[in-house]
């Protein structure tokens, strides 16, 4: 007789708001990427699958329900941000949920699939300077708030506590529980430094000894899509440097080599920051493994790769 | 000459300038001519094998010079050059579309 196929456990088995099904994405941990380093695990949070398809949809809630909480955003003002892609993606997403109007700053040089996501959820765009990249963007933001301050709201991503906070609250929490609170190292790069600051200040009050490093670009002149390199770019108001036990500098091309390394050795489609994460986690762990330590290394998978597939650097040449 | 544009990161390593007027035929000859007047923008926007960097996207006037003869486009005295970082995806998806939007 034919023994009945196990069926996989699906724990998404009930109804749910759209916004609910943002967070609580799953921590993987990366077999292969860590294969060579004795002692060390390194594990990735899953943040491609948050509903806007990045981590900014964690943010970019709190930063809304902070403002309805606070009677700054209502139905007759325009949410107003600058953003590198991600972020405005995830207010465009939420705001079409909750019916409020959206109007977002970016860069020229951004990709046609992401002014036409912006688009389709129905977000108004204003371009700015491409030579002047994210921080070009946050100049032509603040002027157009600055002029008529009485019909947007404003939550500026780079200074808004409500970035960080939300990954106090949910992200950090999320990790310790999946990792059952065995987190030696978390490793993220600094974009708004939202997750940075708010992952790692929540781990230091709840795991002794875990050490928090960050990560940035080597240069201002750089390829990384949605990280700062802070020493020349406009630092934001919620960065705070000294959470950092330790900083890592990264290259584009590496952070190139390892999204196409993730895609054909552990199945993972990610975007370029998330590349730049685990080069960056990959690091800690040589450190590590050199001295005979062992680790828990964590970080973040910010985002997938459906965002970047027509950009040059799959070929394997580069 | 030909108008060279730079990008606000690496203005710090062009003497502080916002576009840099220089004689070239060709794009490389261009580039060439930037580098050896500013030596700091090199390791910038080439990489150890002497290839624009990956992340480099070079535009004459609106077209990427990728869709034209890549770094053996030719220049025009008229003419500007654009170099744009590949942040937010520098390059279009549809290859008949590939003009730098306005």
């Amino acid at each position: 007789m034919a023994v009945p196929v196990a069926v996989p456990n699906f724990w998404r088995t009930h109804t749910t708001h759209l916004l609910s099904a943002i967070g609580n994405t799953p921590l993987i941990r990366l077999e292969r990427i860590a294969a060579d380093l004795p002692g060390i695990e390194i594990y990735g949070k899953a943040e491609f699958m948050n509903p806007g398809g990045s981590v900014k949809d964690r943010p970019a809630l709190n930063m809304i329900l902070e403002g309805e909480r606070t009677g700054r955003l209502t139905k007759d003002r325009i949410l107003l941000d600058s953003t590198s892609g991600n972020t405005g993606i995830a207010y465009a997403m939420i705001c079409a949920a909750k019916g409020y109007k959206v109007k977002l700053c970016l860069p020229k040089n951004a990709s046609q699939e992401r002014k036409r996501m912006l688009t389709a959820y129905g977000a108004e765009i204003v371009f700015t300077n491409p030579a002047e990249g994210s921080d070009g963007a946050i100049r032509r933001c603040r002027e157009i708030y600055e002029s008529n301050p009485d019909i947007y709201f404003y939550p500026d991503q780079y200074s808004n506590p409500a970035n960080w906070k939300s990954h106090y609250e949910t992200t950090a929490p999320e990790l310790i529980r999946q990792s059952e609170g065995r987190i030696t190292h978390f490793v993220a790069a600094l974009g708004t430094s939202g997750t940075f600051v708010g992952t790692s200040r929540r781990l230091k009050r709840e795991i002794a000894g875990v050490r928090c490093i960050s990560a940035q670009p080597s240069a201002g002149f750089h390829g990384l899509e949605g990280l700062k390199h802070m020493p020349t770019a406009i630092v934001p108001a919620i960065y705070d440097q000294a959470i950092a036990d330790d900083n890592l500098w990264l290259e584009t091309e590496d952070a190139y080599r390892m999204v196409r390394r993730l895609a054909r050795e552990e199945g993972l489609l990610v975007g370029i920051s998330a590349g730049g994460n685990i080069v960056a986690a990959r690091r800690v762990g040589q450190d590590l493994a050199r001295r005979g330590e062992r680790g828990v290394i964590v970080t973040v998978l910010c985002d997938g790769a459906s965002k970047y597939l027509s950009e040059p650097f799959w070929d394997d040449s580069l | 000459m030909a108008k060279i544009l730079i990008p606000t990161p690496l203005r710090p390593f062009a003497g502080g300038q916002d576009s840099v007027d220089l004689p070239g035929a060709t794009i490389r000859e261009l580039l060439e001519a930037l580098t050896a007047q500013y030596g700091d923008l090199r390791k910038h926007l080439y990489n150890d094998e002497g290839k624009l960097r990956s992340f480099v996207n070079v535009y004459l006037n609106e077209e990427d010079i990728r869709f034209l003869n890549k770094e053996a486009t030719e220049v025009k005295d008229s003419d500007t050059i654009s170099i744009v970082p590949s942040i937010a995806g520098g390059r279009s998806w549809q290859p008949w579309k590939h003009r730098l939007c306005r």
